[in-house]
C-alpha cells in the first residue's frame, strides 16, 4: 500500500505544485502509516523530492513524454499506482492535473475530489473538505471507492521541508497511442501566471481603458506579480479572456490579491476567495468589494497606484 | 454532423449559497436556476455548427422535473431536441455513466459539456465520459472548428494555450472565450414559442452507485472588518503587507 503524488516538472525542475502536492502527501503518510511515493517524468534533478518528504520517487524518462499528454500521462500513472498498491493519489490543481484526473479516475475506477483544501478529516472512512459553490462553501465529501484520487487546491496547504530518505527508482514503461495531435503550444515566457502566481494584481472597470493597463502591469512588476482583470473587462476587450478571474473565469488562489477599480461583484469575490490576503483600492466607499477585503484604500487609483509603485520601488531596495 | 451538449441546472451566478437541516442540504428556497455558464458557452458553438453546418443539437442533463425549464430554454435558444434522465446527479462519476448509456446508443461526433459546473465544479462529467467511452477528450477549451471529420481545439493551460487536433468523435470541456459573451443567444419569443414544440425525452436511469457523498456543508467563516488606510498614506499600506500580513 502507497500514497501516490504526481510530482509536476518543467525544464528539469519541480513546480512549485509538486512541492506542495508531495508535502500534503508527506502529512497524510503520517496520518496513514503509509509510505509516499512520487512519479515525475523526464526530470533528473530530484533533490527537492527527498527534501519534501517522498519515501520513494519512481521517475519515467522517455523522449516521447516530453509534451504533455493526458491519456498517456494518466495511463502511466495508473500503471505505477497499480504497481504500488497506492490507496490515495494527490494531484495538484494545474491545467494538466484537472485534464488528466478524471481519465485517471476511469482508469482506475477510483473517485476524484477535486478543490480539496485540507487533510482529511477522518481516513477511514475517507473523508475530505472541499470548496464547492466556486468557493462559496465548503463541503465534506466521503471517497468510498478502493482507490481515491484527491486534487489538492492551489496553495491550500503550502510546501513544507521534511528532509526524508529516498529510494529512487527508474522505469520504464510501454506508451498507449495518443490519438490527439499537438499542433502547437503558445507560451508566454518571462512571465508569471495566475495560477503558480504569489501575488496577483487585478484591474476592474475604474481604470476606464485599456490604455491606463502600464498602471497594473508596472504594480506587478515591482512585486512579481502576476495580471488580472475582472470579468465586465475582458467582455469589453479591454484584456484577453486569460486574465478574467471570478467564478466564470480563473479561480486565484494567492498569497496576496490587490483589486484596483473592481467593485466586487459576488461572482468576483467567489473566485478570489481562496487567496489570503485581500487589498482594494476604489473610490466608491460603498463597493462590495470593501467588505470582502483585509486592507482598503479609498481613493482614485490614478493617484494611489503610482505612488504605491514609488514607494514600493523604494522598499523593495 | 450530431451534436450532443451537456446541459447542467445551477443556481445563478448572484445566488447566495445557504444550507439547511444541520447543514447537510443546499437551500433551494428562492434560488433562481440557469444554464451552468460553461455549458452555455458549449451550447452556444454548437448551434453556431447548427446554424452554419447544418448540425443537428441534442441537450442532455441529468435531474429532476425541475430541470425542464432550462432544457426549454436550451430548445428555445436553438437546440433542435433535449432529452433528460430522470435522476438527482449525486456525483460526476454517477452523471457521466448515465450520459455514457446515451451515447452509446447515438452516434455523436461531437459532445460537449461544461468543464465544470458552478455548483459542485468537480469537474468530472467530460473526462469521465471520455474514459468510459474512450473517445478523445480536450478541456478547457477556448476554440473549436471542425473540418470533415477533423476537429481543431484550443485548449487553455497555465499561462498560454496549446492548439491539439483529433478525429471524430471528441468531447470537449467548454469554458469561457470558446464563444465571445456578446453571442451568447438570447432566446426571441419565436424562438421560446418553437421550444414548446419541441421534443423533450424523460428516460429512465442506468442503476449505478455514486463514488463521492457530501456528508456535509460549512459556510466561510465571516470576515473581519477592512482596515482602510489613508489614501495619502500609501506607506502604512506597504507597512502592513509587510510586518501584519507579511506578504511582501
Amino acid at each position: 500500500m502507497s500514497i501516490l503524488v504526481y510530482t509536476e516538472s518543467e525544464n528539469n525542475n519541480f513546480k512549485k505544485n509538486a512541492l506542495e502536492v508531495l508535502s500534503y502527501g508527506k502529512a497524510l503518510s503520517k496520518i496513514m502509516n503509509e509510505k509516499v511515493v512520487c512519479v515525475s517524468f523526464n526530470i533528473d534533478n530530484t533533490e527537492d523530492l527527498s527534501l519534501h518528504g517522498a519515501d520513494k520517487s519512481i521517475i519515467i524518462n522517455d523522449t516521447s513524454l516530453a509534451d504533455f499528454k493526458a491519456k498517456t500521462y494518466s495511463n502511466c500513472i495508473s500503471k505505477i499506482a497499480k504497481k504500488e498498491k497506492s490507496k490515495i493519489i494527490i494531484l495538484s490543481s494545474s491545467a494538466d492535473c484537472r485534464y488528466l484526473a478524471p481519465l485517471l479516475a476511469v482508469e482506475l475506477d477510483s473517485s476524484y475530489s477535486p478543490n480539496v483544501v485540507d487533510l482529511p478529516k477522518s481516513s477511514n472512512p475517507l473523508v475530505v473538505k472541499r470548496t464547492c459553490f466556486t468557493n462559496k462553501a465548503f463541503s465534506f465529501s466521503e471517497l468510498n471507492s478502493e482507490i481515491n484520487i484527491i486534487g489538492l487546491s492551489n496553495n491550500a496547504f503550502g510546501v513544507h521541508e521534511n528532509q526524508s530518505e529516498t529510494t529512487f527508482e527508474n522505469e520504464k514503461i510501454e506508451l498507449i497511442e495518443d490519438t490527439i495531435k499537438i499542433n502547437s503550444t503558445e507560451k508566454i515566457t518571462g512571465k508569471v501566471t495566475i495560477a503558480d502566481a504569489d501575488i496577483v494584481i487585478s484591474g476592474g472597470r475604474g481604470l476606464k481603458g485599456p490604455e491606463n493597463w502600464h498602471l497594473i502591469e508596472d504594480l506587478a512588476e515591482v512585486l512579481g506579480a502576476a495580471t488580472a482583470c475582472s470579468k465586465p473587462v475582458s467582455d469589453m476587450g479591454w484584456r484577453p479572456h486569460s486574465e478574467h478571474v471570478g467564478q466564470t473565469g480563473k479561480p486565484v488562489a494567492s498569497n496576496l490579491y490587490i483589486a484596483i477599480g473592481v467593485s466586487g461583484a459576488i461572482q468576483h469575490i467567489a473566485g478570489i476567495n481562496s487567496s489570503k490576503v485581500k487589498v482594494v483600492v476604489n473610490n466608491d466607499p460603498e463597493a462590495p468589494f470593501f467588505k470582502a477585503a483585509d486592507y482598503g484604500v479609498i481613493g482614485d487609483a490614478f493617484e494611489v497606484v503610482p505612488k504605491l509603485i514609488k514607494k514600493l520601488k523604494a522598499f523593495k531596495n | 454532423m450530431n451534436i450532443l451538449v451537456c446541459i447542467s441546472n445551477v443556481p445563478d451566478t448572484t445566488t447566495k449559497i445557504n444550507f439547511i437541516n444541520n447543514d447537510s442540504e443546499f437551500d433551494t428556497n428562492g434560488v433562481q436556476y440557469i444554464i451552468n455558464p460553461n455549458d452555455e458557452f458549449g451550447l452556444t458553438r454548437a448551434i453556431w455548427f447548427q446554424q452554419k453546418k447544418g448540425a443537428k443539437v441534442t441537450v442532455l442533463t441529468v435531474g429532476e422535473s425541475s430541470c425542464e425549464p432550462i432544457m426549454r430554454k436550451c430548445l428555445a435558444i436553438g437546440a433542435d431536441k433535449a432529452i433528460r434522465i430522470d435522476a438527482i446527479p449525486t456525483d460526476g462519476f454517477f452523471v457521466a455513466n448515465q450520459v455514457s448509456e446515451i451515447c452509446k446508443k447515438n452516434n455523436y461526433d461531437l459532445i460537449i459539456a461544461g468543464r465544470e459546473s458552478i455548483d459542485y465544479n468537480g469537474g468530472m462529467v467530460p473526462g469521465i465520459l471520455a474514459g468510459l467511452l474512450n473517445y478523445n477528450f480536450v478541456t478547457n477549451c477556448i476554440q473549436l472548428e471542425i473540418d470533415q471529420n477533423i476537429a481543431v481545439a484550443s485548449r487553455e493551460i497555465d499561462g498560454g494555450k496549446e492548439i491539439l487536433s483529433s478525429k471524430l468523435p471528441i468531447i470537449i470541456g467548454a469554458q469561457k472565450g470558446l464563444v465571445e459573451e456578446k453571442d451568447l443567444i438570447i432566446p426571441n419569443m419565436r424562438g421560446i414559442m418553437q421550444a414548446r414544440q419541441k421534443p423533450l425525452d424523460v428516460i429512465r436511469p442506468i442503476n449505478i452507485q455514486a463514488k463521492s457523498i457530501i456528508k456535509s456543508f460549512e459556510k466561510p467563516k465571516p470576515k473581519g472588518e477592512v482596515k482602510l488606510v489613508p489614501s495619502d498614506n500609501v506607506d502604512e499600506l506597504i507597512n502592513l503587507l509587510h510586518n501584519e500580513a507579511k506578504v511582501i
